[in-house]
């Protein structure tokens, strides 16, 4: 081909999008910073789809395309480049991310049109401004052919975050909120500081090439003891997964997310739900050549990831507010990625981020259509029969919600179901997978009730308070328009990657084909298990169902209220929050006593001196010229004896 | 022909007269004339030393000089008529608000 478009476009057109809004967009009227922003990322949506054009007609075994843009750091040895590595996996990333980002930024720019925290829409500007840079670093993210540049997008979709949920900064909740999703990731980001040093010890570079195939050929230079026995070969993925579990809300760091709804629904959907949760889903599947050296670890991810889907379950179910029951489901969801990713299927890990930002992405934009029409209630309590008053929503609030079930055939049943199976099967080697497959199960089971509970909560059933039903209405062409294309996209891209029955066409393993050249194990062509694809398929009807008649009958609260004690929350407040500050007051005292005494003992220092020699200074001009004078003599006398 | 150390030695005289007189005398006129004072004395040893040697560049200085004390006075009559205005005396002694 003799001219491709670069890369970076996919980069530079969200980050000119943010500086344009950041620039001079608070002096536009209102929908044009978000048609600006929009714009910007559908260019980068058109970039990215020409590129994996491109991609799909090389042959498969070297879809690759490199490209540098220029040397960013080059000291002793280390070299780290601005350049960029897509493959399969950043494609499907890639597209993820402009793809359902674009239909966001399209979505936010009816929703955010009436903000009642804002009514004079002051910061209508700065939301478009912040969304763009988040997509122009979670671009960068996946783009980022090292480890260094990648922790770059890394940082910058944390910040973009922090000042997401932080949008509305005159309420209390979103503060503390933004605080404490900064202070969270930023332990799961020491876990990955410290991996990435580990990495450049052992191999000497950080670029990926370079590190797996240090792994697959030289593996003796990962057995260097690190902390005595624990050598590097295991110590560098389980700090990868501190990462990863920080940014991807995992137990024990999770918390960080249920409070992160503090933000506006479509930063929830697009930042907490469809891509910035999922990268460390997606940094662990990079790095899969790192994690298939550590057994040992793997199982730690999947039995952690096992045991955050079913407390995240557990606690979405005791929830009545609209927003908390899919945050709790996103981490719950969460789990099931990283129960894939334990076991090695790391092409269904990333079938399932997809499907996942299809069908949880539309079921946040239809809870932001279900509060944009009720005002801000978000109380799930005093909803009910919105059906009759939002068709739009509800259906496709419906689409999704049967897809987060695992409702067959709905995209979610195909994804959830192979990452069961393939933790079921992975348990031959070690029995305690096949628990983790078995409570993965219930798991399940509780996610089709409570996603079952919610839809029939707020739109089947009667009115439970009239007032706000009789204020409810569908939303406008700009928020439906993405609802139907993600609910749409809820049905259908779960085909993409059926099980391998015979009968099935090659287009129906298209997603898992088309990741395998990137994985060393790909666990795609696995044989299907009829019998778990039958439980799975009940499991999502009867739980559905279940979950729908138990939602209908709700009065009030249905589940236990302290099911939402799951969270960690009261623990590391008693723990780890008092030794906070516990640290912070030492740190204090330390600095008032030392640091403060040295600087206050060098000022006393100087004021005192001054005082003695104040006396010199008599203000009578004599004195100073005889000063002068004497000085002039005493150096002429010099200069004379000399 | 008189030899130059006499002048050496009268402007030597000149010099110390000025210098005595920018230290006791406490009329800012009066200083200000001992300051033109010493610049004349040095002005005299410029001249019999470019006399002795035979050299021009001590009459060159002597003129630099001499345009440099007419910018002084400028500056420094300005200055102490301001000085006048404001505190109604010529006593430099009184001029002492910087202390402390």
């Amino acid at each position: 081909m003799p001219f491709d478009i670069p890369l970076a476009l996919i980069i530079l057109f969200p980050l000119a999008g943010f500086a344009v809004c950041g620039l001079i967009g608070s002096r536009m009227t209102k929908p044009w910073p978000g048609i600006i922003a929009s714009g910007a990322v559908l260019a980068s949506f058109i970039v990215a789809l020409i590129r994996v054009i491109d991609l799909a007609s090389m042959p498969q075994n070297v879809r690759v395309i490199s490209e540098t843009a220029y040397t960013w750091i080059s000291v002793g040895a280390l070299r780290s480049d601005i350049s960029f590595l897509f493959d399969p996996l950043s494609a499907v990333m890639i597209l993820i991310i402009t793809g359902i980002g674009f239909l966001i930024h399209l979505y936010s720019i009816g929703y955010m049109a009436e903000d009642h925290n804002d009514p004079e829409g002051k910061l209508y500007a700065r939301y478009f401004c912040w969304l763009n840079l988040f997509i122009a670093f979670m671009s960068l993210l996946v783009l980022a052919d090292n480890y260094l540049l990648m922790f770059v997008g890394w940082e910058g979709v944390g910040l973009c975050s922090y000042f997401l949920i932080g949008y509305w900064f005159k309420r209390e909740d979103a503060m503390a909120a933004c605080k404490k999703a900064f202070i969270v990731n930023r332990i799961g980001d020491f876990g990955f500081l410290l991996a990435m040093m580990l990495i450049f010890v052992v191999v000497g570079s950080l670029n990926y090439n370079d590190v797996f195939d240090a792994v697959r050929n030289t593996p003796q230079l990962f057995s260097v003891g690190i902390l005595g026995t624990i050598g590097a070969a295991t110590l560098i993925p389980l700090l990868l997964f501190v990462g990863a579990a920080g940014k991807s809300a995992q137990i024990p760091l999770f918390v960080w997310l249920p409070d992160a709804m503090a933000g506006p629904t479509p930063v929830s959907a697009l930042i907490h739900a469809a891509t910035m949760v999922t990268a460390g889903v997606y940094m662990v599947s990079r790095s899969s050549a790192l994690f298939l050296n550590a057994p040992n670890i793997q199982i730690l991810i999947c039995v952690v990831g096992t045991l955050t889907a079913l407390f995240a379950a557990l606690a979405a179910l005791a929830h009545t507010d609209i927003k908390k029951v899919l945050a709790y489901s996103t981490v719950s969801q969460l789990g099931f990625m990283f129960m894939a990713v334990g076991v090695g299927a790391y092409a269904i890990a990333i079938f399932h981020v997809f499907t996942h930002a299809f069908f949880k992405a539309c079921l946040f934009l239809g809870s932001g259509s279900v509060i944009h029409s009720l005002h801000g209630e978000q109380d799930m309590d005093k909803m009910g029969g919105l059906a009759k008053k939002m068709q739009i929503t509800n259906i496709t609030f419906l689409a999704a919600g049967l897809a987060l079930a695992g409702f067959f055939p709905f995209a979610g049943f195909f994804s959830k179901d192979e990452i069961l199976a393939a933790v079921i099967n992975a348990g031959s080697g070690a029995p305690i997978l096949i628990a983790c497959g078995v409570i993965g199960f219930i798991a399940a089971l509780l996610t089709g009730i409570y996603t079952g509970r919610q839809y029939a909560q707020v739109f089947l059933g009667d009115a439970r308070d009239e007032e706000l039903y009789e204020h409810a209405h569908e939303s406008g062409p700009t928020m439906t328009i993405p609802l139907i294309i993600l609910g749409i996209g809820s049905l259908v891209v779960g085909f993409l990657g059926m099980p391998h029955f015979v009968f099935i066409p090659a287009w129906g393993h298209a997603f898992t084909n088309w990741l395998e050249p990137v994985f060393s194990s790909g666990g795609a062509a696995e044989a299907p298990n009829v019998i778990l694809l039958l439980i799975g398929l009940l499991i999502g009807w009867g739980a559905w169902l279940g979950g729908v008649a138990l939602g209908k009958n709700a009065v009030g609260v249905i589940m236990p209220e302290s099911l939402r004690a799951v969270s960690l929350d009261a623990f590391y407040n008693i723990t780890i929050v008092p030794a906070g500050f516990a640290i912070a007051a030492a740190c204090r005292w330390i600095d008032e006593t030392f640091i403060d005494g040295i600087v206050n003992l060098v000022g006393s220092f100087v004021g005192e001196s001054s005082v003695a020699l104040r006396a010199t200074q008599t203000s009578y001009v004599r004195n100073y010229a005889l000063a002068m004078a004497v000085g002039a003599v005493i150096v002429l006398a010099w200069f004379v004896v000399k | 022909m008189v030899p130059t150390s006499f002048y050496i030695l009268i402007s030597a005289v000149l010099f110390t007269i000025g210098a005595l007189g920018v230290l006791v005398r406490r009329n800012a006129i009066v200083v200000f004339m001992c300051v033109e004072l010493m610049l004349n004395a040095a002005n005299l040893a410029f001249v019999a030393a470019a006399r002795q040697y035979q050299a021009m560049s001590g009459q060159i200085f002597v003129f630099f000089v001499m345009v440099i004390a007419a910018a002084e006075v400028a500056v420094g009559l300005a200055i102490i008529i301001t000085v006048f205005r404001n505190r109604e005396t010529l006593d430099v002694d009184s001029a002492n608000q910087l202390k402390n």
